[in-house]
């Protein structure tokens, strides 16, 4: 083994590749809230039995579990391409990540919302609540909870997943080093220290997660 | 102006139009993604079995250990995996090809991934049942082959099955170390034929031919079982 590693461009760049991993999180987290959204859309459509609505939801859902992410990130940065629409690597990273977890995201909800009893539904309704009320009152409430550890799991896949924007030449914490690796020549020790950062990352949300669930869902348990 | 038509002649006949044989070289690429998949979830599905029955016997410092090892696998990102490691077996003075460096990398986290599953596969199977076992006379081993692991599996079939299914999609992230698999030649054909859509929609199915069925049976296989 006569490889010497150099530490010392790395440290230098640590300012950079810090303020990286904090873009990596905030498009991670856009993603993750875009996801929720669209994602309890799509299992609602799903969910409604309008045919050309559940066939469009289905589409959607299937194709962002059964591809690879990387393919739906260079569809939405190559393929639009072919359209002419040409997106910026930000929104790329952005768009693919959100299609992905509305996807993942849409069939935990319904799983979500067939463990709520249909009873509950008719008890709200029948208390004289509106249908919005008796959803964002009674039933989503209790959905959330029920989803809560598959959501932290894909907000982890979330950051990971943002990593694949250094391949459309994003610069969030992958894209970063690799600039940082290809001017230094420490390919090595660049990565090492990037997936040291990314395991803090992930550490930090599964915290920030315990913290979130610790606020809101501690009650009614045990 | 008589340049800009003089180029973009030349333009016409580099790239070429997608055709029939392309789709061939596709489906190759799809037996490559196939292989490399098959290969990493085969011997990683073993190490992983293992792995989790070292985590759940183990006291907490061999769980402690090995648990943080196969954490730091789930919680990098592959592909960051993949190039360090890629880097790194030439600093040991072991240069390998892109084929043999992404099945290593695959193997560990497709390991890594499995351990978790495992462990809850075999946690799964109540203590009273295991101990019947051992007081009827099996012997350790006995017991873990012919008690645990026929029952932990079908806790842990679903779950197994998700993680399989993670791994032959992630396997597309090796042809970021250069392996011409499904997605590389993908870009291949794009780069020659400057038809991205049509390609990646194309290669888009041959994924999602590979991996729909499987998860279409397991979802089934698991409603039967649950039944």
């Amino acid at each position: 083994m006569d490889y010497t590693f150099h530490w010392r461009p790395v440290w230098k760049r640590l300012p950079e590749l810090i303020e990286a991993g904090l873009l990596t999180m905030e498009v991670a987290v856009l993603a993750m809230l875009l996801g929720i959204v669209l994602g309890m859309m799509l299992a609602f459509i799903r969910m409604s039995g309008r045919r050309e609505l559940t066939w469009f939801a289905t589409t959607w859902i299937e194709t962002a579990r059964n591809t690879p992410a990387l393919l739906q990130l260079f569809f939405f940065g190559f393929g639009l391409g072919a359209f002419g629409v040409h997106l910026s690597p930000y929104v790329i990273v952005l768009c693919a990540l959100s299609f992905n977890n509305a996807g993942y995201l849409a069939e935990t909800f319904r799983g979500g919302f067939q463990a709520v009893p249909d009873t509950q539904v008719r008890a709200a309704r029948s208390l004289g609540m509106t249908w919005g009320q008796t959803y964002s009152r009674i039933i989503i409430p209790q959905v959330l909870k029920i989803v809560y550890h598959p959501m932290t799991n894909q907000m982890v896949w979330s950051v990971l997943m943002s990593s694949l924007g250094m391949l459309v030449g994003f610069r969030e914490l992958s894209g970063e080093t690799q600039f940082a690796a290809s001017q230094t020549f420490r390919v090595f020790e660049f990565f090492a220290i990037t997936a040291v950062i990314y395991y803090v990352i992930v550490k930090l949300i599964l915290g920030g997660s315990f913290l979130i669930h610790w606020k809101f869902f501690r009650k009614g348990e045990g | 102006m008589s340049e800009s038509i003089n180029i973009a002649a030349q333009s016409a006949s580099f790239f070429t139009g997608f055709k029939l044989n392309d789709l061939w070289y596709l489906a190759g690429a799809a037996g490559h993604t196939l292989m490399i998949a098959a290969l990493a979830i085969s011997i990683g599905t073993v190490f992983g079995v293992f792995f989790g029955w070292v985590l759940s016997v183990s006291r907490w410092a061999g769980a402690a250990t090995l648990g943080l090892v196969l954490d730091m696998f789930r919680s990098v990102p592959l592909i960051i995996q993949l190039i360090l490691f890629f880097n790194f077996f030439p600093i040991i003075g072991l240069p390998l090809n892109p084929f043999a460096a992404g099945t290593i990398v695959l193997v560990f986290y497709t390991a890594a991934l499995v351990a978790s599953v495992a462990r809850g596969g075999i946690e799964s199977v109540p203590v009273t049942t295991r101990k019947a076992a051992r007081s009827l006379g099996l012997t350790y081993w006995q017991e873990l082959f012919y008690i645990t692991f026929p029952i932990g599996c079908r806790s842990a079939l679903p779950a197994w099955t998700g993680v399989a299914l993670g791994v032959l999609k992630d396997s597309a992230l090796v042809s970021v170390l250069g392996y011409v698999e499904l997605l590389r030649a993908s870009q291949i054909l794009i780069t020659r034929t400057q038809q991205p859509f049509i390609i990646l929609a194309i290669a888009g199915a041959f994924y999602f031919a590979l991996s729909f069925p499987i998860a279409r049976i397991t979802e089934r296989l698991e409603r039967r079982w649950q039944s």
